[in-house]
């Protein structure tokens, strides 16, 4: 009983660092319509940021040095790197996003080494709940999770910005004749996705003080998973995709049988998922125009 | 003009001719008894492997237009299953090479099959999902080689094979070199192959046209990571030993590096950045050791992401169209026979196309540009 509630608390709270970034995924797609492989290395670099001005002892500063930083690297790139190819291929897209995530990856390596750097935030301390031992930041880093993606609900829904999101993902020419900034709202979307990825980058820290130049790697190609489970394109579904896969994951990792090969899992559900019902739980099925 | 048709047309064999020429000249030498020192052949065995990988990933790539970022994946399970096939056939068979091609079957079609359980769910779909599931299988071949039982697969230790007699083996790969190029450009020059680049144009276009979609993808994308596994066999032969880790994200993207720095949707083009790439790998790999060993990533990541935008950025088409190497060098040869001077009964059907820009062609019409010279004309008048 206790080894189930200290692990589905600690998926949820695994679920919810996908969730954060499979929403900055889902969102980006969205809107530009295009998969931002880079998007998992700016949770690097947001964690590289916080052991960096962690040298002041000020964890606030970090985090909030980590934001800002992250925001504007991510604007960067959307200027650089992807404006020129709007209207181009999506391949071109694609296979650039790619080398800006290896660009990402190897700036980190030069510049910090590839050694594992250690650093710790807060220690929050674990408490006993139910007779689950269970660590504090499990807890923070769900309840930011979930207060950050109400706010984000809201945000989409009710603001103006937002509401010009939702027109862009519609339909950008339509949008654009109405009189919406199309350009404006894709660095807003970019910026609000690399600001979350900030947060996730904390999260990561929060759960295991240790950071390396692939940090993002992995937990980009599984919240990109989760984006896809949950239907891409959709906030409540990347939340939803989100936090099953983190159950997923914690469970796996509990059976031994199967704990080397909890990678392996989840992908084979990206595979499953593809193939019985591709627009995931909440996604919404588009019709091809010419 | 029946004859024309059949005429030999030096450009369409020019990389079998000089891969043949090359490998007749270093067999013979080598077979003769002259002196190949190890580094040399070895780097010749890479060379070999690395043009089968970038030719085979170039058919996705460049002709099929999805992004396989799991080349490296299917190279493993070529790898490990052909290697561990001619493990066990080693002792029946000696290192022969017999054994080499029951390997080199084997592995080809275990990651043919696998390429087939992949592209099913993913090739079925529009957009970048194929992307995202070759490189989420990639990573599951990985960690399923790795933690295989040490009798097995030989674990994170990795399997130790039989390495070949490296006076032949290099030809061998070349030989394979050759035949994939035969296959692959036969293939793109083929019925399917037409399909296959009219998918990439115009999925909708060519769905309408009464191509199916599904199909002409998968063959393409099966018949790459057929390839794919052939190159993992011969790798396996010419190591003393396979590991997982080797076949990682990193060594998919040098790949798609090779294939994009060669011009997508060129095979010689492929060829020659493999090459260059592997060759300059090796090089690099002496003087670049330890914490500047990234140097050679970074190199990389700033090559593709130039290349791509340099090659597909919509704002720079005219400096594209001003200054680029075809230019150059019909400034220097001038070409005997000028496309846009052809009669429509020379026109070479044989020839695969590149990407027609429809929007272009639709455009012409309406710009505004043409009516205001229009305007300016009638004023003279």
């Amino acid at each position: 009983m206790e080894l189930i509630l200290s692990t589905v608390i600690n998926g949820l709270s695994l679920g919810g660092i996908y969730a954060m970034i499979a929403l900055g995924y889902t969102m980006v797609y969205g809107i530009a319509k295009m998969l931002n492989f880079a998007h998992g290395d700016i949770i690097m670099v947001g964690g590289y940021v916080i052991y960096v001005f962690m040298a002041f002892h000020n964890p606030l500063l970090a985090i909030l040095m980590a934001v800002v930083f992250c925001v504007i690297l991510g604007v960067v790139i959307e200027k650089v790197a992807y404006k020129p190819l709007r209207g181009a291929s999506p391949l071109a897209v694609l296979i650039t996003a790619i080398g800006i995530s290896y660009l990402l990856q190897s700036l980190a390596q030069i510049i910090f080494g590839s050694a594992n750097k250690m650093v710790t935030v807060y220690d929050f301390g674990s408490v006993t709940f139910l007779g689950a031992t269970v660590q504090v930041s499990a807890l923070v880093t769900l309840g930011v999770t979930v207060i950050v993606m109400a706010a984000l609900t809201l945000f989409v829904k009710y603001t103006r910005i937002g509401r010009a999101m939702i027109a862009v993902s519609e339909d950008k020419g339509a949008a654009q004749l109405m009189g919406i900034n199309v350009d404006g709202i894709i660095t807003v979307t970019f910026a609000i996705g690399s600001a979350l990825a900030a947060l996730a980058g904390l999260f990561y820290l929060l759960k295991a003080p240790s950071i390396s130049s692939t940090l993002g790697a992995m937990p980009g190609i599984k919240a990109f998973t989760a984006a896809v489970i949950g239907g891409i394109g959709s906030i409540p579904g990347a939340m939803l995709g989100g936090l099953l896969l983190g159950i997923v994951e914690c469970i796996s990792y509990k059976i031994t049988v199967i704990a080397p090969y909890t990678d392996a899992i989840e992908f084979s559900i990206l595979i499953i998922i593809l193939l019985v019902r591709p627009t995931g739980f909440l996604g919404k099925k588009r019709r091809e125009k010419v | 003009m029946k004859t024309k048709s059949k005429s030999f047309d030096m450009k369409h064999y020019i990389n079998y001719i000089v891969i043949g020429i090359f490998t007749l000249v270093f067999g013979i030498f080598s077979l003769a008894g002259g002196h190949l020192s190890n580094s040399m052949v070895f780097l010749f065995e890479k060379i070999a492997i690395s043009i089968i990988l970038a030719v085979s990933l170039s058919l996705v790539v460049g002709f099929l237009g999805e992004l396989s970022l799991g080349h490296a994946g299917f190279m493993c399970v070529g790898a490990y299953l052909g290697g561990k096939v001619a493990c066990l056939l080693e002792p029946m068979l000696g290192n022969t090479a017999a054994n080499l091609l029951v390997g080199l079957a084997v592995g080809g079609i275990c990651a043919a099959v696998c390429g087939v359980i992949i592209g099913i769910p993913a090739l079925r779909l529009r957009g970048d999902y194929l992307a995202i599931v070759t490189l989420a299988f990639g990573e599951i071949v990985k960690s399923i080689f790795q933690n295989t039982s040490d009798e097995s697969f030989g674990g994170a230790l990795g399997l130790t094979t039989p390495r070949y007699d490296k006076k032949y083996l290099f030809i061998f790969a070349f030989v394979l070199v050759i035949i994939t190029l035969i296959i692959v450009q036969n293939f793109i020059r083929s019925k399917h192959g037409r399909a296959v680049t009219a998918i990439r144009d115009n999925e909708i276009a060519a769905r309408a046209t009464g191509i199916n979609v599904t199909k002409y993808k998968l063959i393409a994308f099966t018949l790459s990571a057929f390839f794919a596994g052939i190159a993992g066999v011969l790798y396996s032969f010419s190591n003393y030993t396979v590991q997982s880790v080797k076949f990682g994200y990193n060594y998919s993207i040098e790949i798609l590096v090779m294939v994009v720095l060669g011009g997508m949707g060129s095979i010689n083009g492929a060829i020659i950045s493999a090459a260059l790439i592997t060759f300059l790998n090796t090089k690099l790999a002496t003087v670049l050791t330890g914490d500047l060993a990234v140097l050679q990533n970074l190199l990389y990541a700033i090559i593709l992401i130039l290349i791509v935008i340099y090659n597909n950025a919509p704002k720079l088409k005219s400096f594209r169209a001003k200054y680029n190497i075809r230019n150059l060098m019909s400034k220097i040869i001038k070409p005997k026979n000028d496309p846009s001077k052809r009669k429509d009964d020379d026109a070479k059907w044989d020839v695969v196309p590149t990407k027609i820009e429809m929007n272009e062609i639709l455009s012409i019409d309406v710009k505004p540009q043409k009516l205001g010279s229009d305007k300016k004309e009638g004023g003279d008048k």
